[in-house]
């Protein structure tokens, strides 16, 4: 029998506001030694009262408006009983029937058609404590309890590991742009679980939920559905159940693992939160919200297409990410060549962040300074293969590709003697392709272009090379 | 409907209260009380009556987002069973 994944996303993303939650304590604990983000608020003491971060709020209205939510009227906020040490109070402020955003949708690309992933609900919450587990006891941090903290969930829609992939990767893109979640899986600020379950290709059986956890980078997550969807099918097929568990992703050992058997639904006990009034999102703050949005990453892509005539290939690799985006805008708008600009970006430079490791935003490398080196090329002072090596050399030293270029003496060869005497030594060390070329064979003269330029170390002008080689080639025949 | 003995014993669970059998009966009497006046609340005809979370006609109570200092860590560790390095220090938990 064949059988389909239906596959759910819970994400979690800490907002990026300056204070927590509930209190004043600062949000960012990243370089906090432990237990100095803390106050009585956040540590849930007798007597104190929590109040609302407006912002956290807008952060999460933002978030809702760009995945096409219905933003509620009345929200409020609610408790969410249970104990463990990494919640100092014995709850978790959440919210639960009445979130700030829901019904909205997020589109991916799916084999070149675009699907719409359900966005069930955006809510609002605080995340818990850090708990270190030494084995003879656990260690708590409080820092982070408290931070805000932002869920979304997906509805059911998504079917595969590459469709989750996806997903989570335009989701990651749009709360960039907006500027309310750094997204940083690795860190922690980004957290994903993944809902599986299998039912019969067609069908709308509805198979057993497993749930899986410490999900905590884009490639994990397309690996853990994979490998659960698979575990689930071979049980499924040697006529076996599966159980409704909680599954730890072993990124190491590239497999899920059991966390936790499910026994009974989770009691929770939900109730409104009575420390918190609730929320009236007037049409006013709405609207105000959401003339504050920035462009969106689906709408940048088509005016690049629309405004720099690039592909919508090359424009959605650039609008992926918004400082890269920002880069390439601040290149055009330099008078650089757009598509030019595009292939620069899309191809060396990212070649050199992955080498190195680094960002855009910790690019050495300025818009005016990517302009100058396409203006060297265009005006014939340097060769495309060297500029590649110019640009190596700029993010290594944050260098002008002028002076790089000067320094190192890199400046096309165009003088004729030069080159003349170069192509000699080519045309008798090649007595085979002359001969092919002779023999009217005329494209081998890209190959002895080619060793010219090797020759030169990439510094003959290819045009001037060709010229010169044809000619001495001509008085040969 | 009086809460059953297995009732109370959850909810003392969720609660991680140990009860003697004395006073598992004790608050199962009590408890049963409570929800009996819940009872009596919903058979009130409330149609055309706008559901309530709050006794207090407040919304919109937030603060603008502004860090300040937050405690000293002495006062905070002062407060916890038993720190180490900073760290509040708890028996172990099992994942």
């Amino acid at each position: 029998m064949e059988y389909e994944a239906i596959i759910g996303m819970e994400v979690h993303a800490q907002l990026l506001t300056r204070s927590k939650m509930f209190c004043a304590c600062a949000a960012d604990y990243a370089a906090a030694p432990p237990n100095t983000r803390v106050c009585p608020v956040c540590l849930g003491m007798p007597g104190t009262l929590p109040v609302i971060n407006r912002r956290a709020v807008e952060f999460v209205v933002m978030t809702g408006l760009a995945l096409h939510c219905r933003i509620a009227d009345h929200s409020r906020f609610a408790r969410k009983n249970y104990h463990y040490p990494d919640l100092p109070k014995g709850y978790q402020i959440s919210q639960y029937e009445l979130p700030l955003c829901s019904d909205g949708y997020l589109e991916i690309e799916v084999d070149g058609r675009v699907k719409r992933i359900g966005i069930e609900r955006v809510h609002l919450e605080e995340d818990t404590a850090k708990l270190i587990h030494t084995g003879e006891h656990s260690l708590i941090d409080a820092n982070r309890a408290g931070v805000p903290l932002m869920e979304i969930v997906s509805a059911p829609d998504l079917r595969t590991g590459e469709e989750a992939r996806q997903y989570l990767t335009r989701l990651r893109t749009i709360l960039r742009y907006l500027g309310v979640s750094s997204g940083n899986m690795e860190e922690g600020s980004m957290r994903c679980e993944v809902n599986i379950s299998l039912r019969p290709a067609g069908t709308d059986v509805r198979g057993t939920k497993v749930e899986v956890k410490n999900l905590n980078s884009f490639r994990s997550v397309k690996q853990a559905i994979e490998y659960e969807t698979e575990r689930q099918r071979r049980l499924l097929e040697s006529g076996e159940r599966v159980v409704q568990v909680t599954m730890g992703w072993d990124e190491a050992r590239g497999r899920t693992v059991l966390q936790r058997v499910k026994e009974s639904a989770d009691d929770y006990r939900y109730f409104p939160e009575p420390d918190l009034p609730p929320l009236e999102l007037s049409r006013e703050w709405v609207e105000r919200i959401r003339a504050s949005l920035p462009e969106l990453p689906e709408a940048r892509r088509e005016r690049f297409v629309r405004d720099y005539g690039l592909s919508a290939y090359d424009a959605g690799v650039l609008t992926a990410d918004r400082d890269v985006a920002d880069f390439f805008e601040a290149v055009a708008g330099l008078g650089g060549d757009a598509k030019g600009a595009a292939n620069w970006i899309t191809g060396e430079i990212f070649r050199l962040m992955n080498a190195r490791g680094l960002e855009m935003s910790q690019m050495p490398i300025r818009p005016a300074q990517l302009c100058e080196l396409m203006g060297l090329i265009r005006e014939g002072v340097i060769t495309t293969t060297i500029a590649k090596d110019v640009l190596g050399y700029m993010v290594d030293t944050g260098d002008s590709p002028g002076a790089i270029v000067q320094q190192r003496g890199l400046a096309q060869v165009r003088d004729a003697a030069a080159l003349e005497a170069v192509a000699r030594q080519v045309i008798a060390d090649n007595p085979d392709a002359v001969a092919q070329y002779l023999a009217g064979k005329e494209q081998v003269l890209k190959f002895l272009v080619g060793q010219m330029m090797r020759a030169t170390k990439g510094q003959a002008n290819p045009t001037l090379a060709a010229e010169i080689l044809k000619a001495l080639l001509a008085q040969g025949r | 409907m009086p809460l059953s003995l297995q009732q109370v014993e959850h909810i003392a669970e969720l609660a991680k209260l140990a009860l003697t059998d004395e006073e598992k009966e004790r608050y199962r009497l009590q408890l049963s009380a409570i929800l009996e006046y819940a009872d009596m609340l919903q058979r009130l005809d409330l149609d055309g009556v706008p559901p309530m979370s709050h006794a207090v006609a407040l919304t919109n109570i937030t603060r603008p987002d502004e860090p300040a200092a937050s405690s000293p860590r002495d006062e905070i560790l002062a407060n916890a069973p038993d720190h180490k390095d900073g760290l509040i220090r708890v028996r172990p938990i099992l994942e």
